[in-house]
């Protein structure tokens, strides 16, 4: 390409997003989605390369391609059929995915800066869809399909991974049945991002579309407890997958860390996003409101639990990381959006303990400042405390998101089942199998933490592998 | 039908209920020591009770509630025929029960319902079951029939002194472990400053020690850390490493702090619930 075509290429079309003042206090979403023409001009934006590497980028191979094509011709309808192929969860996936790594990172115009908006679009196709109603439209097929009650199929977990395992065999005609050990489906769509990023409601919609499909969702049942794999696949089930994620919290086993006022980020998440802590006393379940915050990570669950807090009535939020902040493993969108709304940050620091008052509530945390040396194993430069130069942050409530483990209540009650060092189930990778016959597993169980999409791919290889081997 | 109430015993007025519930799947898979979680309302909170029995047969497990917040002054509105909204489990590692002769089964309070589940289940495994119970007084003492039928023993001490020993289980206890110095295994359950007295007891007398313990929880399946416990100086979760510790390794003031951690929302919410519900 020369310069001067360069030169033409217009710049994305711009999201528009809730004033940052008005909605850092406010659950409200904060990205507020394409109009129909935005959408149609970014869409027509796209080069319709020969080679459509944005497709390679996506681990559930949405066919990028045609569906911005779709949209650029507005046959929206069509667009939507095109993500559903491959993507049972087009309106999350549009709002949470991390895009500039995956389909817009392998965009051709990437390097102009302004690759396709491909999330957005794919997004305001969802949207748009499903803002009407019908089998058909929930559905994104002509029919709906009517599953077989001899090819059962069971699910643990009903997060990412199962949803869309279930979303790709129901299509097919297999009856599938989700059990998720909380009172609502979704997982970590549920309890773990909020409401201003993935409204509930959206993911609500997802879930239904599934039902609609025949899929059965059986909340309060916990793989390995309530139900266990050996009395599901003597109740007729031909295959179980396993995608109960990565729940455990990680804490930091610093000095200080039980006191009232410090929380893991599952659990300041849940009471607010599961639980609608934020509506106390209308809902019974209690959420520590901080007045000076102190969050712990650098990642997008550190970045949801710092604007959480805020949104509550913090006076302050400090995201307090040990690197800088052009390591911080966050979304450079989510980081931003952060920022925008009054989130500060804390650099190259870390937790050395916790004090609390005589009442055992925390008062104030003590950090170690740090410098970065040389680069580690993970090519990032290692963060190496800075000696004597120590920091006392007054903070009455700290959250730690410094990532999760894997939830060992399944694993732990199914004897037999192969894992890793890390409690992590150990699988084929290309057909999602585990050493028992017929039991799959992905996702964040078998990956540790990682994205929506990666577990939804993870999902998508089971279902294609159970598929094959039912028919 | 799934999660409902089928029979309501009210075991103290006002105060400490019992219900049999229908839920076939939670039955077949509870062990002794487990625990389920329920929620009443689409607006309601998650929270633990332990198990008090179940059957297997007829599908029913069995809960015993104090009342003691909202949500369990809520559940006392409930009555036979009602549904529970969510009920979920069976939760918890379950009691380890080895056949080993006698087993010293201690409860104070509520936590005699729970410990009533962990008795019979040694009753079950062939050992001798001495049950020491204490209340505040002999109408506050539960499950003492039910305990009498499966015990060697049953001990009691009362704070009035109405009925048994005029003082507490730890006192009682520690007068059977001297005139019994052989007790290999001691489980206790009620509440934390008697579940501390109990582990300072035992210590003397060097008697493995199990503690079960009541710790805040919102999911109940290891995702949240509310729970948390130190055990041995180390970080524990109550609902998927537990319920059930060692007496001697565990920080019983730091449990109590924790369990504070939300009292003043606990108020506001049982005095909304008061007075909304004023018949």
């Amino acid at each position: 390409m020369t310069k001067k075509k360069k030169a033409k290429i217009s710049p994305r079309v711009k999201m528009p997003m809730q004033d940052p003042a008005k909605r850092g206090r406010n659950f409200t979403e904060v990205a507020l989605g394409y109009e129909r023409e935005m959408a149609v001009n970014e869409a027509r934006r796209c080069l319709q390369c020969k080679k459509d590497t944005c497709r390679n980028g996506c681990p559930v191979e949405v066919d990028c391609k045609s569906f911005i094509r779709l949209v650029a011709e507005e046959n929206f309808d069509q667009a939507f059929r095109v993500i559903k192929d491959t993507n049972s969860l087009p309106a999350i996936c549009g709002r949470v995915c991390p895009q500039e790594n995956q389909c817009e990172g392998t965009c051709k115009l990437r390097p102009t800066g302004h690759p396709i908006a491909i999330g957005r679009l794919e997004r305001f196709v969802a949207d748009n869809f499903y803002a009407r109603n019908s089998c058909e439209q929930e559905t994104g097929f002509l029919e709906c399909v009517m599953p077989d009650d001899n090819l059962k199929v069971a699910a643990f977990g009903s997060g990412p991974s199962s949803l869309t395992l279930a979303g790709f065999l129901a299509a097919r005609g297999v009856k599938v049945t989700i059990f998720e050990a909380l009172h609502q489906p979704g997982g970590v769509l549920t309890y773990g991002i909020p409401e201003f990023r993935l409204p509930k409601s959206v993911v609500q919609r997802e879930v239904e579309s599934l039902e609609h499909l025949g899929v059965e969702f059986k909340c309060n049942f916990v793989g390995g407890m309530s139900i266990t794999m050996e009395e599901l696949f003597s109740q007729g089930c031909k295959a179980v997958f396993i995608g109960v994620g990565a729940g455990l919290p990680r804490f930091l086993s610093l000095p200080g860390e039980n006191l009232v006022g410090v929380y893991s980020a599952n659990e300041y998440l849940t009471r607010v996003n599961l639980m609608h802590g934020y509506k106390f006393p209308e809902y019974d379940t209690p959420v520590p409101k901080g007045k000076r915050v102190t969050v712990f990570g650098g990642g997008n669950v550190a970045m949801d639990a710092a604007r959480t807090a805020y949104r509550l009535g913090a006076s302050s939020v400090k995201v307090v990381y040990r690197r800088t902040k052009g390591e911080m493993p966050v979304r450079r969108e989510e980081l931003e959006h952060a920022l925008d709304e009054g989130i500060e940050l804390e650099i190259l620091a870390s937790p050395l303990s916790f004090h609390g008052d005589e009442a055992g509530s925390l008062q104030k945390v003590l950090l170690q400042k740090m410098e970065l040396g040389e680069a580690d194993q993970s090519g990032r430069r290692r963060p190496v405390p800075l000696k004597g130069q120590e920091l006392e942050l007054e903070t009455d409530l700290a959250i730690i998101a410094v990532g999760t483990g894997a939830n060992r209540v399944l694993t732990q009650t199914t004897p037999g089942l192969k894992l890793n060092k890390w409690g992590n189930i150990e699988v084929n990778p290309s057909t999602g199998e585990t050493n028992m016959p017929m039991v799959f597993a992905g996702g964040d169980i078998v990956t540790g933490a990682a994205t929506v999409v990666e577990a939804m791919g993870a999902g998508r290889t089971a279902a294609r592998e159970i598929l094959k081997r039912l028919k | 039908m799934i999660n409902k109430i089928l029979k309501k015993r009210i075991l103290i007025p006002d105060r400490v209920s019992e219900l049999t519930i229908h839920a076939p799947h939670i039955a077949r898979n509870a062990r002794p020591g487990n625990f389920v979680v329920l929620r009443l309302t689409p607006t309601g909170e998650r929270i633990p009770l332990t198990i008090a029995d179940r059957d297997p047969d007829n599908g029913t497990i069995v809960i015993v509630y104090l009342v003691l917040g909202k949500s369990t002054a809520l559940l006392d509105t409930f009555q036979e025929g009602d549904i529970i909204l969510d009920l979920c489990g069976p939760l918890g590692r379950p009691t380890e029960i080895s056949r080993q002769g006698q087993v010293v089964c201690v409860g104070g309070g509520t936590g005699i319902a729970a410990m009533h589940h962990i008795a019979k289940g040694n009753y079950e495994a062939g050992n001798s079951v001495v049950s020491v119970i204490g209340a505040r007084s002999r109408d506050l003492l539960l499950f003492k029939p039910e305990l009498e039928k499966i015990s060697s023993k049953v001990l009691i001490s009362t704070d009035d002194g109405s009925l048994g020993h005029k003082g507490f289980v730890t006192q009682v206890l520690e007068m059977f472990l001297k005139e019994n110095p052989g007790t290999r295994e001691v489980v206790a359950v009620g509440p934390v400053p008697m579940m501390k007295a109990v582990a300072k007891v035992t210590s003397a007398f060097e008697v493995k020690t199990v503690v079960s313990l009541n710790s805040i929880m919102v999911d109940g399946v290891g995702m949240c850390g509310a729970c948390r416990v130190s055990v041995a100086g180390e970080t524990r979760f109550a609902c998927v490493d537990g319920p059930e510790f060692d007496a001697s390794q565990v920080d019983f003031d730091e449990l109590m702090n924790r369990l504070n951690a939300f009292r003043s929302q606990e108020e506001l919410s049982m005095k909304l619930f008061k007075k909304s519900n004023v018949k």
